[in-house]
């Protein structure tokens, strides 16, 4: 299946998933490659992301694979679509590969927390994610289960930034099951209130497979 | 970005709406940029980015060397409650600066609900709402639209109005608007200059005064103003901007295709339709020329559907061969074409196939009124058997959903003519029995009314409003005259066309009515979850004004009106004729087959029509 990895950044991160799709689509008929569609009544393109992002999310590891109608360079393809995709789209590279993105495992991610009204060392969020585990609510439709999240981060560390500004990176489950920043973060909020950010900036930063190499 | 902006956009609905950073939006340098505009759409995102005058005066604009078109939407009120908390100032899309730091804010004004919008867009960004407050020469606010045509409603608000299409004339406002800064204008300087340009009307130069009864008695003019404005209109189309690359939103939006303007002006003269008089004479772009810029804008947007957009589409000449070229080009790429506002008179077989080759999309007639006599009083020249016939085709063709458009309240409306609103559906009902390809599917007729509103500009200028009761009256007559349960009626709540047609020949003092509606919470007036009508009430109270003496008063033939120092072509004494005209019953031929002197050639340097 053909491929391309992705960034997407600065104002871009508030395109929603399903706008993506549209936006990726006309970005490539704007190119002048024809992504196949299926075939019937409603017909609809061959597209498909591997780990939809949350939007506000920043990323430079997305990836969305694709089948063409014909044959297309895909040496040439990050150029001629990154000179019309919008602003913080930007296509890293397009190439071919035979892994499925269910093999996807790992995803590294960084976030910058902000507080606005106290100071916080970056021991105290770390000594907080060091307890041995992490149970926390976790909220479907019908019912709330109480899941331990510490299995699902395999690697975490905190660091001071700035005077109010916290850097945590963390590799975390990236699938079956996952643990999304966004619950890492819920996780601060239920344990340990006192620690919440105020704002946090998330950005995911590489995938990986369950030998931890990196998924292309 | 901001780290407060960015934490409120993750909270409201739809944030893409307040970012900017689409695909051909125009990013210029400050530093070679020496006169900053924003183009303002007092209304959302949504249904200003579908609109076509602002991608077209967006290009337009930016093409100038040196002007930098930005644009402004109205937020959603969850954004606008989280703005006004975080101190946020409204701010254009592109740059993301706010609007105090622009040379001048140019509202689009397309129709009068939007008038509470403008108030409170300003108010966002810091700005005072009344022209009169505003002392400094920038920013300038100006409007240009089709509410324009009568801009007394929202004169004490805007430094200027430009009347007519604004490619050219925009430029001309913001060149002069360029020399004043550089030359150290002040504001009255600068205003007297401008009302020199033709198509410039600047309200502070005008001063009306009234009549004991409330109409107006006479307007004085300032420092040698204008008598009339007249409206400027693009003569030669093809030679004009026209956008090929519109900006390609990344969130959804109402019209998510392109559009693709065949001409202005319509031929026809329907007595009711403002824009049928308002954008006279009838100018043409080649068919060349569209096919060339149709491809263009479909290569340079990526959009899959491409709609035809005129007043009245089908009365373009050599449409058979447009629709015929696009398709050969769309087709192999899997683009869809659609034609909005057909005819239902000439809407041919051939027509038909074309749109339907690529998608069947829904099929909306608008016959407005449902009796013969009603239709040739409006000039709305489709008999029942055309419509009929139309109607046959279309249920041939496979169709099994069409929208029948009606107004009630219309001048000279009776009851007859009301219940004949049902025999007609009844009669379309019986055509589909007849001809239908395929009956398995059932068949629905979806027929909708609203109140009329009559309009400045129009023949019905003159006339009074049904009102609220009567029309709900009639709606409900309607209602029970319709027996069949394949036909389903809609009707429009009225209460919104009282307050229209209340703005829209409102005149200056009504703009006190329209800041009292906005300081007590009034906004976004054209979507149901802000309208009311007892806000709406209740300031025309407070300023000692009548709404009714707007909306449902027959005015004298020889009434000055507010409206009147705008002239766009069509003479006043014109309108007049196509009233008693109308109450005659009698139609007037559309101007391909007889020039019926209505005034617009004299718009034209060349000096007559071409149609
Ligand atoms: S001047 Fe004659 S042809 Fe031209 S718009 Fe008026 S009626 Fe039509």
């Amino acid at each position: 299946m053909n491929r391309i990895l992705f960034a997407k950044t600065g104002r871009a991160v508030f395109i929603s998933h399903l706008d993506l799709m549209r936006t990726m689509q006309r970005a490539f008929i704007r190119a002048g490659v024809r992504i196949r569609h299926t075939e019937g009544f409603n017909p609809h393109p061959y597209m498909n992301f591997a780990l939809p992002l949350s939007l506000g999310v920043e990323s430079r590891c997305e990836l969305m694979e694709f089948a063409l109608e014909g044959e297309a360079a895909l040496a040439d393809l990050p150029g001629r679509l990154n000179a019309v995709l919008p602003e913080g789209i930007e296509v890293l590279d397009a190439y071919v590969s035979d892994t499925k993105f269910k093999y996807i495992k790992w995803l590294d991610i960084e976030a910058h927390l902000f507080y606005y009204n106290e100071v916080h060392q970056a021991e105290e969020l770390a000594a907080f994610f060091a307890r041995p585990e992490l149970v926390t609510e976790k909220r479907t439709k019908r019912q709330t289960a109480s899941v331990d999240i510490k299995p699902l981060i395999a690697a975490l560390e905190v660091t001071d930034a700035a005077p109010n500004e916290l850097l945590l990176t963390a590799r975390l489950s990236a699938q079956e099951p996952s643990l999304s920043p966004a619950q890492l973060l819920a996780a601060v909020e239920q344990l340990a209130p006192a620690l919440k950010p105020d704002h946090v900036r998330v950005k995911r930063l590489e995938v990986f497979d369950k030998d931890m190499n990196i998924f292309r | 970005m901001d780290a407060v902006l960015e934490r409120i956009l993750l909270k409201v609905q739809k944030p893409a709406r307040y970012t900017g950073g689409e695909y051909n939006q125009i990013i210029k340098d400050k530093a070679e940029v020496d006169l900053r505009m924003a183009f303002c759409f007092p209304d959302t995102y949504e249904i200003g980015m579908s609109n076509l005058g602002l991608q077209i005066l967006y290009g337009a604009i930016n093409a100038q060397p040196g002007m930098w078109c930005e644009r402004c939407f109205a937020p959603w009120g969850d954004m606008e409650e989280e703005m006004r908390r975080a101190h946020i100032p409204l701010y254009a899309l592109e740059s993301g600066d706010p609007l105090t730091e622009f040379d001048a804010l140019g509202f689009s004004l397309g129709y009068e609900m939007a008038y509470t919008s403008v108030l409170n867009m300003l108010d966002l960004a810091g700005i005072p709402a009344r022209s009169a407050d505003r002392k400094s020469l920038t920013p300038l606010v100006f409007a240009g639209g089709t509410s324009c045509v009568n801009p007394e409603p929202m004169a004490d608000f805007l430094d200027l109005c430009a009347i007519g299409e604004g490619e050219e004339l925009d430029v001309e406002i913001l060149t002069l608007l360029r020399k004043a800064k550089k030359e150290g204008w002040d504001k009255p300087r600068f205003l007297r200059e401008a009302a020199r340009i033709p198509g410039v009307y600047v309200p502070s130069l005008y001063e009306p005064s009234y009549n004991g009864d409330g109409t107006l008695e006479s307007v004085a003019r300032l420092e040698g103003a204008p008598e009339k404005v007249t409206k400027r209109v693009i003569e030669d189309l093809d030679s004009a901007f026209y956008p090929t690359k519109a900006i390609v939103p990344s969130t959804e939006i109402v019209h998510d295709r392109v559009v693709l303007e065949l001409f202005r002006g319509c031929v026809r003269g329907c007595r009711f339709c403002q824009a049928g008089f308002a954008y006279r004479p009838v100018r043409r772009h080649s068919t060349a020329f569209l096919l060339e810029k149709a491809k263009a804008a479909l290569e340079n947007s990526g959009y899959e559907e491409i709609t035809l957009s005129s007043l009245s589409t089908s009365d373009f000449k050599g449409l058979g061969e447009l629709t015929d070229g696009l398709l050969a080009w769309c087709e192999p790429r899997k683009i869809s074409l659609s034609l909005p506002s057909l005819r239902a008179d000439n809407f041919s077989m051939g027509l038909m196939e074309r749109v339907q080759k690529v998608r069947k999309s829904g099929l909306t007639f608008a016959p407005e009124a449902g009796s013969q006599r009603l239709r040739d009083v409006i000039n709305k020249n489709v008999t029942e058997e055309a419509l009929l016939n139309s109607c046959r085709i279309a249920f041939e063709g496979g169709w099994n959903t069409l929208k029948l458009y009606f107004m009630l309240g219309l001048p000279t409306e009776t009851d007859e003519d009301v219940v004949a609103i049902a025999r007609l559906a009844e009669k379309v009902l019986h055509v589909w029995r007849e001809y239908a390809a395929n009956k398995s599917r059932g068949v629905k007729i979806t027929v909708s009314t609203s109140m009329f509103v009559p309009k400045p500009h129009t023949p019905f200028q003159w006339e009074a409003q049904a009102g609220v009761e009567e029309y709900l009256r009639r709606v409900k007559l309607l209602r029970e005259s319709i027996n069949s349960r394949s036909i389903v009626y809609n009707w429009h709540e009225p209460h919104v066309s009282l307050i229209e047609a209340a703005l829209s020949r409102g005149d200056r003092r009504v703009g006190a009515v329209i800041e009292k509606v906005w300081r007590t919470g009034g906004k976004l007036d054209s979507w149901t979850d802000y309208f009311s009508l007892e806000r709406w009430l209740d300031a025309f109270r407070s300023c000692g004004l009548d709404p009714h003496f707007y909306a449902d008063r027959e005015r004298r033939e020889d009434e000055l009106f507010p409206w009147d120092v705008i002239d766009l072509g069509v003479t006043k004494r014109y309108l007049a004729r196509e009233r008693r005209e109308a109450y005659a019953g009698r139609v007037t031929p559309d101007c391909r087959v007889k020039c019926m002197g209505c005034g617009a050639d004299r718009l034209l340097e060349r000096g007559d029509c071409d149609e």
